[in-house]
């Protein structure tokens, strides 16, 4: 067998290891998503009439609006989770095993990214389906239905090879939970919950730079019809920058140790 | 000739830390023969876990030349890792998946065909007495437990040199010695094992050789035997009532140091049941009481204290 034969079925196995261990450990992926569907409650029904008004209508135009803040906001959370995870790994004595083993190196990085990004997407779709059962009315074609759906996929791989680098690089899961913090809030310092016209001038500098705002307006355009712009090319290029560095840096960081 | 599992010559390992550099081996040479089980004893930090690490290829050596299972460690460390198993002091296993699916695992990252590593599974299970706890998740197992399904994983695969690191650390007398019989079935089937522990009860059992590992450095080398040779040889302690008689025996015997305080005499002998009851006879017939007796073989904890011993009184000194 070729050596990338090898290293496709060692990840496979590792896939299937860490879906195992994510049934078996049903509390965290429960958590994970349960904490963007409250928050997108929350939002919509506590805040949402004043935020819906500010926008120029209702509560309905206001869920209209966060639907995609929620959803990175959702991926964000469970980066969390995959810190968390791999830092606890790490510390367990299998790892040492793995690394004596004649098994293709990456496999067991790749197992946890490629679970990750299941539980994530199905926690998404959870989100995105009890946003649609308390009326979010998106109007978008199956092709943008599509398209925005593989931008999530890419933001989602992106985000989580990121939290594996950053479980890796934390010496403890206590310290692998705070790690990805910053990123949950990442969507509300950005277009997320309000448009970022309205903040003040320093604050709206970094909302509009920052890589989070122009995959939630690229998603917003291909699900509701807003203007997209050059949106879809930054997101992607966004996306796919954190996506590799955070490979290279995460494969590294694993070899090192 | 035979072959040799391991070879290692010079190897040193140190690490840096906030104090210097701390030497951890100190240029050790290991020559292992194919199937046979090779022994590292030392002391809690003497270094026979980083051997095992490096010998494993999970840390690289800083110096020496070191060939496992025919290959080079450097060079070739992939195909080392193909001929070994390592079970380490740590428990192996992943917690969250049961007994049967932790060696399933194992036999897909060895590249088994399904239908081989499910008959491999069901075979270990059955050895390692694990059929009843197999569906059990293995956080469940008790350490004993957790301890035989971490051996039964390092075998599938049949790797021909096999590392145990401490393999019965905190095992209960019973599953230690199970421990030891399933080392034993190994080696009848080829397979080289070196094993690390801290108890001396446990090399002279098992190892064909022993190497004695303090402070970074083998301080002795060989067989139990050979070892237990070192150092002075067995004797028959008697303890009399009072001194009269200790005086009165002395002659008799011909040999044998006197202790006035204790009022003992310590006579050399090897112990055996017949050169006591000689012993015995001779005081016997002269109608001189012995109070108290014991037998003092030459054990390797004898060996271990004496040649660890002279170490750590130079480390004190040090340390002053």
């Amino acid at each position: 067998m070729s050596a990338l034969t090898l290293a496709t079925r060692d990840s496979s196995t590792m896939v299937r290891r860490q879906l195992k261990r994510l049934l078996r450990y049903p509390s965290m992926t429960v958590q994970l998503i349960i904490t963007p569907v409250i928050i997108l409650l929350l939002f919509v029904y506590v805040f949402g009439g004043t935020l819906g008004t500010g926008l120029g209508g209702g509560r309905h135009t206001y869920i209209n609006y966060v639907v995609p803040g929620i959803l990175l906001m959702a991926a964000a959370t469970a980066a969390t989770g995959t810190a968390v995870m791999v830092a606890t790994d790490m510390t367990e004595g299998i790892i040492a095993r793995f690394r004596t083993m004649r098994i293709s190196r990456a496999s067991v990085l790749t197992g946890h990214v490629v679970a990750s990004v299941i539980q994530q997407l199905l926690g998404m779709a959870v989100v995105i389906g009890i946003a649609l059962a308390i009326g979010f009315r998106p109007n978008a074609t199956p092709v943008e239905w599509l398209a925005a759906a593989g931008l999530l996929t890419l933001f989602v791989v992106a985000i989580t090879w990121l939290a594996v680098a950053l479980g890796l690089k934390s010496p403890t899961p206590e310290a692998a939970s705070n790690a990805p913090m910053p990123l949950v809030f990442l969507p509300f310092l950005g277009s997320g919950f309000v448009p970022t016209d309205s903040m003040p001038t320093v604050l709206r500098w970094f909302a509009e730079y920052q890589p989070f705002t122009p995959i939630m307006q690229t998603v917003r355009g291909l699900l509701l019809g807003t203007p997209i712009g050059d949106n879809a090319a930054i997101a992607t290029a966004w996306c796919t920058g954190i996506a590799a560095v955070s490979y290279l840096w995460a494969k590294k960081t694993y070899n090192k140790a | 000739m035979t072959n040799l599992a391991i070879a290692a010559n010079g190897l040193r390992k140190s690490y840096r830390d906030k104090d210097g550099d701390k030497v951890v081996l100190d240029g050790i040479d290991l020559a292992v023969p194919e199937g046979t089980i090779f022994s590292l004893l030392g002391p809690n930090g003497a270094g026979k876990t980083t051997t095992v690490q490096i010998l494993s290829t999970l840390i690289r050596a800083d110096g020496g030349q070191v060939q496992v299972a025919g290959y080079d460690l450097n060079r070739q460390a992939d195909d080392v890792r193909g001929a070994i198993g390592v079970t380490g002091q740590y428990s192996a296993v992943d917690k969250l998946l049961t007994g049967e699916e932790n060696l399933l695992l194992m036999a897909d990252l060895k590249h088994l065909p399904k239908r081989e590593g499910k008959q491999k599974a069901k075979e270990l299970l059955e050895q390692f007495d694990l059929v009843d706890a197999a569906g059990k998740p293995a956080a469940t197992y008790s350490g004993g437990m957790q301890r035989r399904l971490d051996l039964a994983m390092t075998l599938v695969g049949d790797p021909r040199l096999i590392f145990l690191d401490e393999p019965t650390t905190g095992l209960d007398p019973r599953s230690r010695r199970a421990m030891w019989g399933i080392v034993r079935d190994l080696v009848k089937n080829g397979v080289t094992i070196f094993l690390t522990t801290q108890y001396l009860e446990e090399a002279d059992e098992l190892a064909d050789r022993i190497a004695l590992l303090d402070h970074g450095r083998l301080i002795a080398e060989g067989t139990a035997e050979e070892l237990k040779r070192l150092i002075p040889g067995g004797h028959v302690l008697l303890k009399f009532a009072d001194p009269s008689r200790l005086d009165a025996a002395r002659p008799i015997l011909g040999v044998g140091t006197p202790d006035h305080d204790a009022l003992t005499l310590q006579v050399p002998s090897d112990g055996s049941v017949r050169a006591i009851r000689e012993l015995l006879t001779l005081l016997d017939e002269r109608s001189i009481d012995v109070a108290e007796m014991s037998v003092h073989t030459p054990d390797l904890d004898d060996v271990f204290l004496t040649l660890t011993g002279q170490q750590t009184d130079q480390n004190k000194e040090a340390l002053r």
